[in-house]
């Protein structure tokens, strides 16, 4: 690996945050590198949901969060979106009164820094189904074309780093193997994603590290490999 | 019928049906990107009308042609939207996040505002507006004269719908409209700036306030009631339509316009009944409206959270309620008539206001139209004494109750179906129907005027003695609610107000129950009208008005919405404020909106909320 990719794009220190009187995360640390896919493992419940919210300005958090050089903690998400950070939900959260193509007009932002912008066409080859859709209303989508729908929104904004929620989580085994090929094909492009999983298949199959979260705080730390070898950890935090 | 007079009757209804669209399309695209049910949208639209009013005419002054009376309504326009975006910046800003309760009390804030501001600089006095230069004539339709301007009205509803399609199908601003309306949160998550997006809403939609508000100047008088009867409309057509829906706000103003243009015909007094019926019944049937969703994201309260602890009365609490009976029954010893009889509006109040935070705190029914039952109470009292029947205090007494828990019977049905803002609505409108049959039907209710000489049998004429007697009653009622609010059933309530899904599905009849709980509030809130007409003497409209209602919320707010008690603590204040601020000057509902504003942003727990919260905090610091 060169020297750019071993840099920090987003780090997390001391990352807590609380639903009301109900405390969630306690003190998280995580970093993501540029163009490196990293999975944030762990049960239902564990926190990965609350993290990359947390990380994305949608629940207020405390500690630390830092993001292409800059204090991001506390910022409003649209700014920390402006930054270059992408967020697709874990419930898809597709505007289902526009159509495909407006869905990505929402999206739609200038490219920051010097990455190359994206267009529809560059969208389009990496998601076909899309492009002959694109004057569908997405109330009209299948679940696991709303799932490729997010994705493709938020790369409209161009972002360097991309927080995928449980990208496999209820969707069709087929739809599963595209999903991984999206976030393969944006690894490919220069973008890194911290992506929240239970499944250790889908993980292994993208991921170059892993994180392993429970009861709000990281418990593992390694590569892929690694958490694949280690029996303990994940008979501890991820047999369900 | 002649099929002349029925097409002019038809085209005078779609002219209606037009204006009413113009503003009520603004209304449902606030409410449908910011979530906030903006009341002084009818305030705006009355602004529009005197803007209107003050530059067309000086317009003309320079050129007497259409290009400058229509130049003039669009300058008009364009102002109010601009107050529109200094409202959204001032105020709306802040409230976004707050509960919806919250939302309607600070926006009605503004309605008192500009209703000091608007006599302020235009007088009392209604201002006729101008007419528009080349559509002062008629036109002859099949032998019958119909207004030019009406027709040209007519065709600027559709227009407007047009040119709202377009912005919002084929403009980046107008697909983020949609998309927010959807889910602002992700749209925030995408990198649109939502703050930009809500003003440049609140611009569009004040814009279309001030439009619809500038060219009623042909057909009405600038006045300064056009706030609040407008904005009833608007509600309507939008709750019908279905909130957030633009073609639901133009289908529901046609279906509207129609039905006062014929209802006039067949039912000339119940026009607005026929009106309200027809929201009641589109509700049940379905309860998002004709073309409105229901909310994507429900994850926010209505309410901030109702009564939290049930602790019962330690020895601190009963040695207070002690000091406070005693200190009751001293007020016509130690006090002079004047503060007798102020005594006795607070304890009617503190009933209503104590009703009231029974569903509100406890049932989670945020109720905007609690006047309803306490003026039907009042009035039922006041006609049984004064009309022909002559029946004494002690009958009327029996029968305020009955006809406020009647009437809450009646109106609760529908309005236990909904939930939300749909349900402040549905009470909103229910009050507004029964405050419009008590203002027309003036042969009986004695119209605005009302009826006097509401006054207590002879034993109990003497302010003291009657003292004691609201006393007696009022207390003997709100002993009584407590103790619901205690009982199974409270909890039951409690349970429903806090997830009805969950309530619903451990067997508890969430309907039946939340129903009841209204039932019982009307018939309170009817008792305390009934005590509040006798000490008062008379009866009239203002008893049963949105103004009314209101007070009944802030006495609640300002006291604690999450407390038993608060309510009773707010009733006395609230009224002991007003009581004390209305007489020294001018301007009280402009002082009370900006209070109302300012308790809702600085005091949304009450006062008694607020004390609560420094005795945790002390408790909180002793054991740290």
């Amino acid at each position: 690996m060169n020297r750019a990719a071993d840099r920090i794009l987003l780090e997390a220190k001391g990352l807590s945050a609380s639903y009301g009187r109900a405390q969630v995360l306690f003190g998280v640390h995580l970093e993501l590198r540029v163009g490196e896919v990293v999975a944030l493992m762990g049960r239902n419940g564990a926190g990965k949901s609350t993290t990359l919210k947390a990380l994305m300005g949608l629940v207020p958090a405390r500690g630390s969060v830092r993001f292409e050089g800059q204090d991001i903690l506390g910022q409003q998400p649209y700014r920390i979106a402006r930054l270059g950070l992408g967020y697709v939900p874990e419930e898809r959260r597709i505007f289902t009164d526009l159509t495909v193509y407006e869905n990505l007009e929402v999206g739609r932002k200038d490219a920051t820094g010097d990455g190359r912008a994206w267009t529809l066409d560059r969208l389009f080859r990496i998601f076909p189904n899309l492009s002959e859709m694109k004057g569908r209303r997405a109330s009209a989508m299948s679940g696991g074309e709303q799932q490729m729908l997010t994705i493709a929104r938020t790369l409209m904004g161009n972002p360097h780093a991309v927080l995928l929620d449980e990208p496999s989580e209820g969707i069709a085994p087929v739809i599963v193997e595209q999903m991984a090929d999206a976030v393969l094909a944006m690894k490919k492009e220069g973008i890194a994603v911290l992506l929240s999983e239970q499944n250790l298949y889908f993980a292994a199959a993208v991921a170059d590290r892993a994180y392993v979260i429970e009861k709000g705080g990281i418990r593992f730390e390694g590569s892929m490999a690694e958490l694949e070898g280690n029996d303990e950890i994940r008979e501890a935090y991820l047999s369900v | 019928m002649d099929p002349a007079f029925i097409v002019v009757q038809a085209l005078s209804g779609l002219a209606n049906a037009s204006s009413l669209f113009i503003i009520s399309s603004g209304l449902t695209i606030v409410f449908g990107v910011t979530r906030i049910v903006n009341f002084a949208h009818g305030s705006l639209y009355m602004l529009g009308a005197y803007l209107g009013i003050t530059i067309v005419p000086r317009l003309l002054d320079i050129d007497r042609t259409p290009t400058m009376f229509f130049a003039g309504v669009l300058l008009a326009a364009l102002a109010v939207g601009l107050i529109g975006v200094l409202m959204e910046v001032l105020l709306l800003r802040r409230i976004y996040k707050v509960p919806e309760l919250f939302q309607l009390l600070a926006t009605f804030g503004v309605v008192l505002i500009v209703q000091d501001l608007v006599q302020k600089i235009w007088g009392p006095v209604d201002i006729a507006g101008p007419r528009a230069p080349s559509l002062r004539h008629g036109i002859q339709i099949m032998g019958q004269r119909f207004p030019a301007y009406e027709m040209f009205l007519l065709f600027v509803g559709p227009a407007v719908l047009v040119l709202l399609t377009l912005l919002m199908q084929k403009t980046r601003f107008g697909v983020l409209i949609r998309a927010a309306t959807q889910d602002r949160e992700m749209v925030g998550a995408l990198g649109v700036n939502q703050a930009m997006l809500f003003t440049g809403t609140l611009f569009l939609g004040a814009f279309l306030a001030g439009l619809g508000g500038a060219l009623q100047i042909p057909r009405v008088p600038a006045n300064g009631h056009m706030d609040l009867s407008i904005i009833t409309e608007a509600f309507v057509v939008t709750v019908i339509g279905g909130m957030g829906s633009v073609p639901g706000a133009f289908v529901a103003s046609l279906i509207i316009g129609l039905l006062q243009a014929f209802g006039i015909l067949i039912f000339p007094k119940i026009t607005l009944v026929l009106v309200f019926l027809l929201m009641a019944v589109v509700l049940v049937v379905k309860p998002w409206g004709l073309m409105g969703r229901p909310e994507a994201t429900a994850n926010r309260a209505v309410l901030p959270e109702g009564i939290l602890s049930l602790k019962p009365f330690g020895t601190g609490e009963r040695l207070v309620a002690a000091l406070v009976v005693v200190a009751l029954l001293a007020v016509p010893l130690m006090g002079d008539a004047y503060k007798t009889k102020v005594g006795i509006e607070i304890l009617a109040f503190a009933l209503a206001a104590f009703s009231l935070n029974f569903l509100v705190g406890a049932g989670g029914i945020v109720s905007f139209g609690h006047a309803a039952y306490f003026g039907i109470g009042a009035y039922a009292a006041g006609l049984l004494v004064v009309g022909p029947l002559k029946l004494p205090m002690e009958g009327a007494l029996v029968a305020a109750p009955l006809a406020g828990g009647l009437a809450a019977a009646l109106f609760g049905y529908f309005v236990v179906r909904l939930s939300g803002i749909y349900l402040a609505m549905l009470t909103l409108a229910f009050a507004q129907i029964t405050y419009a049959v008590f203002f027309q039907w003036a042969e009986v209710t004695g119209g605005d005027n009302g009826v006097v000489g509401v006054w207590p049998s002879a034993w109990a004429s003497s302010r003291s003695v009657y003292f004691y007697v609201v006393a007696l009653l009022a207390v003997a009622a709100i002993v009584f609610l407590r103790r619901i609010i205690y009982a199974p059933f409270g909890y039951t309530l409690r349970a429903a107000r806090d997830s009805a899904n969950r309530a619903d599905a451990i067997g508890i009849d969430v309907r039946t129950h939340r129903w009841l709980s209204f039932i019982v509030a009307g018939a309170a809130a009817g008792l305390a009208g009934g005590l509040y007409a006798f000490s008062k003497g008379s009866i009239d409209p203002t008893l049963i008005s949105i103004g009314m209602s209101v007070d009944f919320l802030m006495m609640i707010l300002s006291g604690g919405l999450q407390t038993v008690m608060g309510p009773l603590v707010g009733a006395g204040f609230f009224h002991a404020i007003k009581d004390f601020f209305m007489p020294l000057t001018d301007f009280w509902r402009f002082f009370l909106g900006l209070s109302i504003i300012v308790i809702v942003l600085a005091f949304p727990r009450g006062l008694v909320g607020a004390v609560d919260a420094g005795r945790e905090a002390l408790a909180h610091r002793r054991a740290g």
